[in-house]
């Protein structure tokens, strides 16, 4: 894939797209004018400081927060703005969420098939098989009829990403998916990131995980004060850094 | 001692007073069959408006719960069924009852019922919605199970509070168990009806006691 640089891309053909996305919390400017575009089947990074407005910009890409202004688009179709019907545009926009928010009343497959039964209002024999898919790509399929109580961290986040994944959405966005995860089952989450992506998922994930950035991201977007301060493929991202403030965030991370 | 047994455990009397003793209790149980399931539907109902985003809706709903909590479920009833009267409304005893009652109650389900839904992390409601999930379907589906699920001991305790209350109902003459057993002992000059009474409350509500304890044991744990 050749480098996308900053203007790549437009509303009609990037997967994903972002458009001078304005927001504040009450005067505090969290978001400064945001322009990104994320193409079919690829994998963007975003890094940054707590507070650069990293995971807040995740967020109104399927308008979990409403943005000032600024539009966002996906697969060409206008997702901000009014008279946008969101619940239809959110089943092509999956979410994985740092804290998992599983459903804990309802097994696994009771996780996946909900949305598929409710939102796609398919009969539950259908759901469950689309399901019982989704469960197997994440490795879990042998944990079905379990509750999340029942699941280890890591597992829970896996089907958090069968739950997105069984929409069939056309975009996921993660969002820190591994910060709560103890160490040790980090890297069974990342292997399923990684499997998603070799799937040609288009993919936007906000995390901490460096080493993953570095083999599994098409490229990397650095992000502090609400601004995009400088992206591209991560081996020159992390080899040849071209602003002070990315060196001064990767210097700290590797402490 | 003899004198106690004859005036508070008169088997001969308590025999004499069962099944009119027992016709109230249908009349109890009639009572809850009806007013439980409205008092929950109506407090469920409050419970939404008060966390509701529309100020107008929010500020009624609070309104009516701290209205009808703090008004005596005794003066309320009262005021129904001899108050309303001077003003052209008139209501049989039972429907008095079945008015007062669902004020009452739906006013305290709809506090366990609001603390229910505030318990319920906002990121159960980000998940569903984030999958295309409708506000409605995100109530019916995810957040009113788990909401149930965590206060189901004080859901259980207000039904054993509504039972009891039923007895209240005895003031408007309506012909409930404490209404039955105290037509007994007016005749009989003795307090055993009162004690069958009493022990009929016990059986029917120390089941559900224990389950309320299991259930609290569960949700420790």
């Amino acid at each position: 894939m050749e480098t996308v640089s900053n203007r790549a891309g437009t509303p009609s053909t990037a997967t994903l797209s972002l458009r001078a996305l304005h927001k504040s919390f009450g005067t505090f400017p969290v978001l400064n004018g945001i322009d990104l575009h994320v193409q079919r089947s690829e994998m963007v990074f975003v890094l940054g400081p707590s507070g650069s407005g990293k995971s807040t910009m995740l967020r109104c890409c399927n308008r979990l927060e409403e943005p000032d202004s600024g539009a966002i688009w996906v697969e060409g179709d206008l997702l901000t703005g009014p008279g946008v019907d969101l619940n239809k545009m959110r089943q092509r926009i999956g979410m994985v969420f740092q804290s998992f928010n599983l459903y804990p009343h309802l097994t696994a497959l009771g996780n996946v098939t909900l949305a598929l039964r409710r939102v796609l209002k398919m009969p539950r024999a259908e759901a469950e098989a689309e399901a019982m898919a989704a469960l197997k790509s994440v490795g879990l399929s042998d944990r079905a009829r379990h509750t999340p109580a029942q699941l280890s961290g890591g597992q829970q986040q896996r089907v958090a990403i069968a739950r997105a994944l069984a929409l069939k959405p056309t975009v996921m966005l993660f969002d820190e998916p591994t910060s709560a995860l103890d160490p040790e089952l980090v890297g069974d989450v990342l292997d399923v990131m990684r499997e998603v992506k070799e799937q040609g998922m288009t993919m936007l994930v906000v995390s901490h995980e460096m080493q993953f950035a570095r083999e599994a991201a098409d490229r990397v977007v650095f992000m502090d004060g609400g601004s995009i301060i400088e992206q591209g493929p991560p081996d020159r991202f992390f080899a040849a850094p071209e602003q002070e403030r990315t060196r001064a965030f990767l210097s700290r991370m590797r402490g | 001692m003899d004198a106690i047994l004859q005036q508070f455990f008169n088997i001969e009397i308590m025999a004499k007073a069962m099944p009119l003793v027992l016709k109230g209790l249908g009349m109890t149980l009639l009572i809850c069959a009806v007013v439980i399931p409205l008092g929950a539907l109506g407090g469920l109902a409050a419970a939404l408006g008060s966390v509701s985003h529309n100020r107008l809706i929010r500020w009624s709903a609070i309104a009516f719960v701290d209205l009808f909590r703090a008004l005596p479920p005794l003066v309320l009833l009262i005021f129904i069924y001899a108050g309303l009267p001077f003003a052209g409304i008139r209501l049989s005893p039972f429907a008095a009852v079945t008015l007062g009652f669902f004020l009452n109650n739906s006013a305290y389900f709809a506090e366990i019922f609001r603390a229910g839904l505030l318990s319920v992390p906002v990121g159960q409601t980000e998940a569903a919605r984030s999958t295309g999930m409708t506000a409605t379907q995100t109530l019916i589906w995810v957040t009113l199970p788990q909401a149930v699920r965590n206060v189901l001991p004080d859901l259980l305790s207000n039904v054993v509070e509504i039972v009891k209350l039923t007895s209240l109902a005895s003031v408007v003459s309506l012909g409930e168990m404490l209404h039955a057993a105290g037509l007994v002992r007016s005749l009989t000059y003795n307090a055993s009806p009162l004690v069958l009474a009493g022990g009929i409350y016990l059986l029917l509500l120390w089941p559900l006691i224990r389950l309320i304890s299991h259930f609290e044991r569960r949700i420790a744990s």
